[in-house]
């Protein structure tokens, strides 16, 4: 278009001005919108989007095995399951392993190996270090006679099954699940820990939406009814939690419900109970704080939704002869029903991702997926197994958040 | 006439027992964040009731304990930089999705606000990952634009909602008088949306100041926040100090709502009231 505007001669261009002049301005316009919204846009896919998508990756990511040993990677292709592999098989295991003499990729590949199976890193630093330097008359004889494992075929199909670029591993250990001989198969009872996990997260989410809902529900009643101006100062007492630090939060409920905290003194002071209960380090301290964090949550989206109920209906429904009860179940409930929708999946997605809380009130027993993430991270040093568990954390919630979350703006989910 | 369920139908006894249970369900939301306050004036060692007596010695304590000192200093240097950050960036994004029509607006709106929608354990280990490949782990740099992606997205909706109530014929009437577009936003449409933009940026102080996952990765102890010093002390000991902490990081919390309430006030003012507008 440039192009035949320029050939046009000079005295075209008053007929055409006024159509290019305005043309040109929404251009140079819309390019300063742009530019405005550049800076955030690149902010965000490059420090939020990229570095989400490159931990989720580290889930099947597979580069240490196929490049710390190349050769058994390619001598392994021809053999099959079930059997002890031939000479050239450990020959390239040996020359592979030799390289590694002295190097601490050999801790790592030892470390890595050992996540599939218990006992592969002692068995790999043991052959590193008695593999000796020079030619010998069979790899497969001197690698026996330094350890019998590798006589062993679980170890070679871990070593075969482990040998791609791409890995489910991970992704089938964060399901219980593992390659074995006869292919994918469940592992054995103490090493199933994630199904239990998710389980245990999507009851304590399903509990403490629950709990909100029913004590939220008749708060957010009470508060749509009242006068505006007590309204607004109970509208401001469900503010004042909202806006307080999770942090504060928390540590509030460890000094209340320890042995000796508040709630216990009180409660004996009352005669409700004969001797302290056990309040904290358990699932009863993790629903206490996390309804505690999360009730304006519910609160808050209920009550917008009833605040717009017009009293006319209940008014009408009752003149007609119906009770309260009736009132209520045909005619109130239905049309509070997107503001529960909204306050449910706000509570429940928040709760999936909760992490502080549950570490701080709860017991070993009573941590979520999120917990797991962090320790993963942060003590084992497995980012594969760290990466699936957020894969199926963030699937979770995205399924929810499809199924539900058309109700609710992203601009009102906070996790913490 | 905006009364309701309660005051309609109900009989008298149940609306009283309505109105009881909520006043016990407030005060569950309520007093148990303000039992940090009286602990942290103890003049005890333990946190337990009734106090033995009252002291300021825990607050002499974090303002003399270079633990404390440095959490605090970090904390707000943390806070103020993720402030101006996302308040510039986030207002300029705001600007010009208002101002510009294309197809893939809800887009870039979507994805300036996921920060939100995914669980902060995850973002937190995802930019410790990242980070570390670009040596930021362990700096404040890293910390700042770690806190400064969760706060983007306050900044951008608290704009963008006050931009839609105000009005473009401002910005063209200063226009065809002769002003430049720099000079008609900085004295017309700025003084305009300065409520929402200053609400953006509180949002943005809020959310670095009481951030506590983000600074357990990506920060190392001489990066230590407010919020993380108060993590390690409570997983390990729990001293009157902590309280002390607490309270300070509760008065900041709510002497920023307090602000935000004015704030929200005069918006309503300012764009309600175009007309009087001079």
């Amino acid at each position: 278009m440039q192009a035949s505007l320029e050939m046009m001669g000079e005295t075209e261009i008053p007929k055409m001005g006024l159509r290019t002049l305005v043309r040109r301005a929404e251009r140079r316009h819309f390019m300063t919108m742009l530019a405005l919204m550049a800076p955030s846009v690149i902010f965000v896919a490059l420090l939020f989007v990229i570095p989400i998508l490159l931990f989720l990756f580290r889930s099947v990511d597979n580069a240490e095995i196929p490049t710390l040993l190349p050769k058994t990677a390619v001598a392994l292709d021809t053999w099959r399951d079930g059997e002890i592999p031939g000479e050239p098989v450990f020959a390239a295991l040996a020359s592979d392993l030799h390289a590694l003499k002295g190097s601490p990729d050999a801790a790592l590949l030892g470390r890595r190996l050992n996540f599939a199976v218990p006992g592969y890193r002692r068995l790999i630093t043991r052959t590193v270090t008695s593999l000796p330097g020079t030619q010998m008359a069979s790899a497969k004889e001197t690698l026996a006679a330094i350890d019998k494992s590798w006589l062993d075929p679980v170890y070679w199909r871990t070593l075969k099954s482990q040998s791609g670029r791409i890995t489910d591993f991970y992704l089938l250990s964060a399901l219980d699940l593992q390659r074995g001989a006869g292919g994918i198969e469940k592992v054995s009872g103490e090493q199933a820990i994630f199904m239990s996990l998710y389980g245990r997260t999507l009851y304590t989410a399903f509990g403490v939406t629950a709990l909100c809902l029913l004590i939220g529900y008749p708060v957010a009643a009470v508060m749509a009814a009242a006068r505006p101006a007590v309204a607004n100062w109970l509208l401001s007492l469900v503010l004042i939690p909202f806006w307080t630090s999770l942090l504060v939060r928390t540590t509030a409920w460890v000094v209340l419900l320890q042995t000796e905290g508040l709630v216990n003194k009180v409660l004996l002071q009352l005669g409700v109970i004969s001797e302290p209960l056990k309040l904290m380090f358990n699932t009863a301290g993790v629903f206490i704080a996390m309804v505690h964090v999360l009730l304006p949550y519910m609160i808050l989206p209920v009550y917008s939704v009833m605040k717009g109920i017009s009293p006319v209906h209940l008014r009408a429904a009752a003149s007609l002869g119906a009770n309260p009860a009736t009132v209520f179940r045909t005619v109130y409930l239905p049309l509070t029903i997107p503001g529960v929708a909204a306050g449910c999946t706000l509570v429940f997605v928040l709760s999936l991702g909760f992490y502080v809380t549950p570490a701080l009130v709860g017991g070993p027993g009573d941590q979520m997926i999120g917990y797991f993430i962090a320790y993963f991270t942060n003590s084992a040093v497995n980012w594969g197994l760290a990466s699936a568990l957020g894969v199926f954390l963030l699937l979770l919630i995205g399924v929810i958040y499809l199924a539900l979350g058309k109700l609710v703006g992203f601009d009102k989910l906070k996790v913490r | 006439m905006t009364r309701s369920f309660g005051d309609t139908i109900l009989a008298t006894g149940t609306r009283v027992g309505l109105r009881v249970f909520t006043g016990v369900v407030l005060a569950y939301l309520v007093l148990p964040i303000l039992v940090v306050v009286p602990l942290s004036f103890t003049s005890g060692q333990l946190l337990v009731f009734p106090l033995p007596g009252l002291s300021l010695q825990w607050y002499a304590d974090f303002f003399s304990n270079p633990l404390w000192t440095v959490a605090l200093r970090n904390s707000v240097a943390i806070g103020l930089t993720t402030t101006a950050l996302a308040t510039t960036i986030g207002t300029m994004a705001a600007l010009g999705l208002h101002n510009a029509k294309f197809r893939m607006k809800p887009l870039v709106m979507a994805l300036l606000v996921t920060p939100l929608a995914a669980p902060v354990v995850i973002v937190a280990v995802a930019m410790f990952y990242f980070f570390a490949t670009l040596n930021l782990v362990g700096t404040y740099a890293g910390v700042i634009l770690a806190h400064t992606i969760l706060a983007l997205p306050f900044v951008v909706v608290t704009v963008s909602a006050t931009l839609q109530s105000y009005d473009p014929n401002m910005t063209r009437a200063g226009a065809s008088l002769g002003g430049s577009p720099i000079y008609v936003f900085r004295t017309i449409t700025l003084p305009i949306i300065a409520p929402g933009i200053a609400s953006g940026a509180l949002f943005a102080f809020v959310t670095s100041f009481d951030e506590i996952v983000i600074a357990l990765f990506v920060a190392s102890p001489q990066q230590r926040t407010l919020p993380r010093q108060i993590f390690s002390g409570v997983s390990e000991s729990i001293s009157p100090t902590i309280m002390a902490a607490a309270v300070i990081l509760l008065a900041v919390s709510l002497a920023l709502m307090g602000v935000m309430e004015l704030l929200r006030r005069r918006s309503e003012r300012l764009t309600g009231g175009i007309n009087k507008q001079r």
